[in-house]
C-alpha cells in the first residue's frame, strides 16, 4: 500500500480508477499558445474522463531552443509546444486554462537529454511528465546511452524537488513502447519496470509504467498482468499505475479499421487493469490529428471502456512474466546503480532491442509474429530468453508484411471481414 | 576472406529519428548483394561525410520520412559532393521528403542539382529504385 500523497495528475488517475473509469488522454501540442489553450479547454470539456497533454515540438526535444524561437518569430509552424522558448509567462497562462477546466496536464516530449525541459517543468509547476533514459535514447536518438542515463539521473533528482513546493511529481516511463512494433512483450515489460526503478532510485515516488498494445489481445492481457505482478514485487510503497498506449505501429488507413483498433485498446485497458490510455485517432495513418479528431477519439475510447467489464478469468501464462523477470534480474545483478546496470546490460546484450540501430544496442535480437499471430523471438541475441521454434530471419518483404500485420487485419475488419 | 561485395552507405538527415525505413532498406540492400553500412537515425551531415570517406561506398542511400528530407537532403548532397572520393558514386534520396506532401518538379530538380542522381518520392514505383541500386552491383560483377 502506498503512503505517498500523489500530485494532481496521479490523484486524478487514482480517483478515476476507484470509480472504475479508465482515464483517456490525447497526444496534442501546438506552437501557438492560443491554439494550445483552446486544445486543452476542448479536451477538458469532452464527454470523457480525461487528462490533458502538452506535447513539445521536435526542436525543443533536441535542445534547439533558438530554432524554436526563430520559428515563433517567423510564424513558422511547429509540431508541438516549445515550452522553453515560450518561457514561464506564456506557459503559465496555458496551464491556467486547463486548471480552470479542472483538468490536470502532463507534458510529453521525447528527449534523451531533457535538462532544459525539466527546468521549465519545475519553473511552471508541471506535476507530470514522461520519458526515460532507455526509452527516449535508443529508439529516437544517437545520444550515447551513458549520457542519457546521466542526464535523466540529474533530471529525476531535480524533479523530485517539486515536492518541496508541496506537490508530488509524477513520472511515466515510456519503456513499454521502444520501437512500437515487433518487440516481444517480456522485454517491453522489463524495460518499463527497470526505468520505474531507476526513477525511484533517483527520488521519484509517484510513477507510471507503460505498455503499448501489440498484435494479440490475450498476449497483451498477459503482459499487463505480468507488469502488475512485477510492480508489486519491485516497486512496493510507491504510488504507481499502468498506462496503456493504443497501437504505436503502422496504423490502419480506413476510419472503421482505425476505430476498431482504438476500441480494442480500450477493451485491453479494462481487461488488463490499465488506469490510463493514450489514444490514437483515425487521422493517424495520414497526418497529425486535429483537436476535434482527438476529442472524438477520446470520447469513443471512453465509451468503449465504460461498456466493458473486467476480464472474464485469469490471463493465460505463456511465459511473459518469467521472461520479464529473468531480464530484470539479469540487469540488476550487474550493479546496484540501476543506470550503470542498464548501460552494462546493453553492452553485454542482456537487453537488446530488436531492430534498433542505436550504437549502444547490440542489435543481435529479432522478434517476429508467429503462426498464431503472437510476438515471439526468432533471435534472442544474448538475452536470457528463449527463441521460438520455427522463427526465421526476416527478409525485407517479410519485415514489411510484419510491420503492416495489424494495419491489414484491422482495415479488413473495417471493411466488414474478420481479421486474420 | 576479403569482402568483395559492393558497399552501400545508408542513412538519413540530421533531424529525422525514424528507424524502420532504415531497417527495411538495410535488409533490402543486403539481399541485393551489398555490404551495408547503416548510419542509423539523426545523422549529422559531417558524420555522414566522414563515414563515406572511411567506407568508400559504391552507393549512397538517404532515406527520410519526417518532411525535412528536401531542405536537409539538399545541403547533405552538396556537402558529400565536395569530396573528390565520392566523385561518380551514385547517390539517391527517397521517402516523404516535403512537409507539404510530395515534392514538386522544381524541388526534385533542386535535389538533383545538389548532387543526387535519383529522387524517389513516396509512392513511386519500387522497381525504379531496385533498377537504380542494382546498377553498381552489376558493373562490379560485369
Amino acid at each position: 500500500m502506498s503512503t505517498v500523497t500523489p500530485g494532481p495528475f496521479a490523484a486524478a488517475v487514482a480517483a478515476a480508477h476507484r470509480r472504475g473509469e479508465v482515464v483517456v488522454q490525447p497526444r496534442m501540442g501546438f506552437g501557438d499558445p492560443a491554439v494550445m489553450r483552446y486544445g486543452l479547454a476542448t479536451v477538458a470539456r469532452s464527454r470523457a474522463c480525461t487528462v490533458g497533454t502538452i506535447t513539445l515540438d521536435s526542436y525543443t526535444r533536441v535542445g534547439a531552443h533558438e530554432a524554436a524561437r526563430r520559428a515563433l518569430v517567423d510564424g513558422a509552424p511547429l509540431n508541438g509546444f516549445p515550452i522553453v522558448a515560450h518561457g514561464t509567462g506564456i506557459t503559465r497562462e496555458v496551464l491556467a486554462e486547463a486548471r480552470a477546466g479542472g483538468m490536470p496536464v502532463q507534458v510529453r516530449h521525447g528527449s534523451a537529454r531533457p535538462e532544459d525541459i525539466f527546468a521549465a517543468l519545475l519553473a511552471n509547476g508541471v506535476d507530470a511528465t514522461e520519458g526515460g533514459p532507455v526509452s527516449y535514447c535508443l529508439p529516437y536518438s544517437r545520444v550515447p546511452l551513458r549520457e542519457a542515463v546521466d542526464s535523466w539521473k540529474r533530471c529525476c533528482a531535480a524533479y523530485a524537488g517539486l515536492r518541496e513546493a508541496g506537490v508530488e511529481p509524477h513520472l511515466e516511463s515510456f519503456g513499454g513502447c521502444l520501437l512500437g512494433q515487433l518487440c516481444p512483450p517480456g522485454l517491453l515489460v522489463a524495460v518499463t519496470l527497470l526505468e520505474g526503478m531507476f526513477f525511484a532510485q533517483h527520488g521519484l515516488r509517484s510513477v507510471s509504467l507503460s505498455y503499448a498494445q501489440q498484435v494479440d489481445h490475450d498476449q497483451d492481457v498477459e503482459a499487463l498482468a505480468a507488469l502488475h505482478r512485477l510492480i508489486g514485487e519491485w516497486l512496493p510503497g510507491l504510488d504507481t499505475h499502468i498506462v496503456l498506449y493504443t497501437y504505436m505501429g503502422v496504423y490502419p488507413r480506413t476510419r472503421a479499421g482505425a476505430l476498431e483498433l482504438l476500441g480494442a485498446s480500450a477493451r485491453l485497458a479494462k481487461h488488463g487493469g490499465a488506469c490510463r490510455l493514450l489514444v490514437k485517432t483515425p487521422a493517424e495513418a495520414h497526418r497529425i490529428p486535429t483537436i476535434a479528431e482527438n476529442v472524438t477519439a477520446l470520447e469513443y475510447a471512453s465509451r468503449v471502456a465504460a461498456a466493458e467489464g473486467p476480464a472474464d478469468g485469469p490471463p493465460g501464462d505463456t511465459g511473459v512474466y518469467a521472461e520479464a523477470r529473468a531480464l530484470i534480474e539479469a540487469v540488476l545483478e550487474l550493479d546496484d546503480d540501476i543506470g550503470t546496470a542498464l548501460c552494462r546490460a546493453f553492452a553485454k546484450g542482456y537487453l537488446d532491442v530488436p531492430y534498433c540501430l542505436h550504437a549502444d544496442n547490440r542489435g543481435e535480437s529479432r522478434g517476429f509474429i508467429d503462426e498464431r499471430g503472437r510476438l515471439a523471438w526468432s533471435a534472442p541475441g544474448r538475452m536470457p530468453v528463449r527463441a521460438a521454434r520455427g522463427g526465421v530471419e526476416l527478409t525485407s518483404s517479410g519485415l514489411l508484411l510484419a510491420l503492416s500485420h495489424v494495419q491489414r487485419g484491422f482495415d479488413r475488419m473495417g471493411a466488414g471481414d474478420r481479421p486474420e | 576472406m576479403k569482402d568483395t561485395r559492393c558497399t552501400a552507405v545508408l542513412g538519413t538527415v540530421a533531424s529525422d529519428s525514424h528507424m524502420w525505413n532504415l531497417m527495411f532498406l538495410q535488409l533490402l540492400l543486403g539481399e541485393m548483394g551489398y555490404r551495408v553500412v547503416n548510419l542509423g537515425v539523426c545523422v549529422p551531415a559531417g558524420f555522414f561525410l566522414e563515414q563515406c570517406r572511411q567506407h568508400r561506398p559504391d552507393l549512397v542511400v538517404v532515406s527520410s520520412v519526417n518532411g525535412h528530407g528536401y531542405t536537409e537532403g539538399w545541403a547533405l548532397a552538396e556537402l558529400l559532393r565536395t569530396d573528390p572520393a565520392l566523385d561518380g558514386v551514385p547517390m539517391v534520396i527517397g521517402g516523404k521528403l516535403g512537409t507539404a506532401g510530395p515534392l514538386d518538379e522544381t524541388q526534385t530538380a533542386d535535389l538533383l542539382a545538389a548532387g543526387f542522381d535519383a529522387v524517389f518520392a513516396d509512392g513511386s514505383d519500387p522497381r525504379q529504385f531496385l533498377d537504380f541500386v542494382r546498377r553498381p552491383v552489376l558493373v562490379e560483377a560485369g
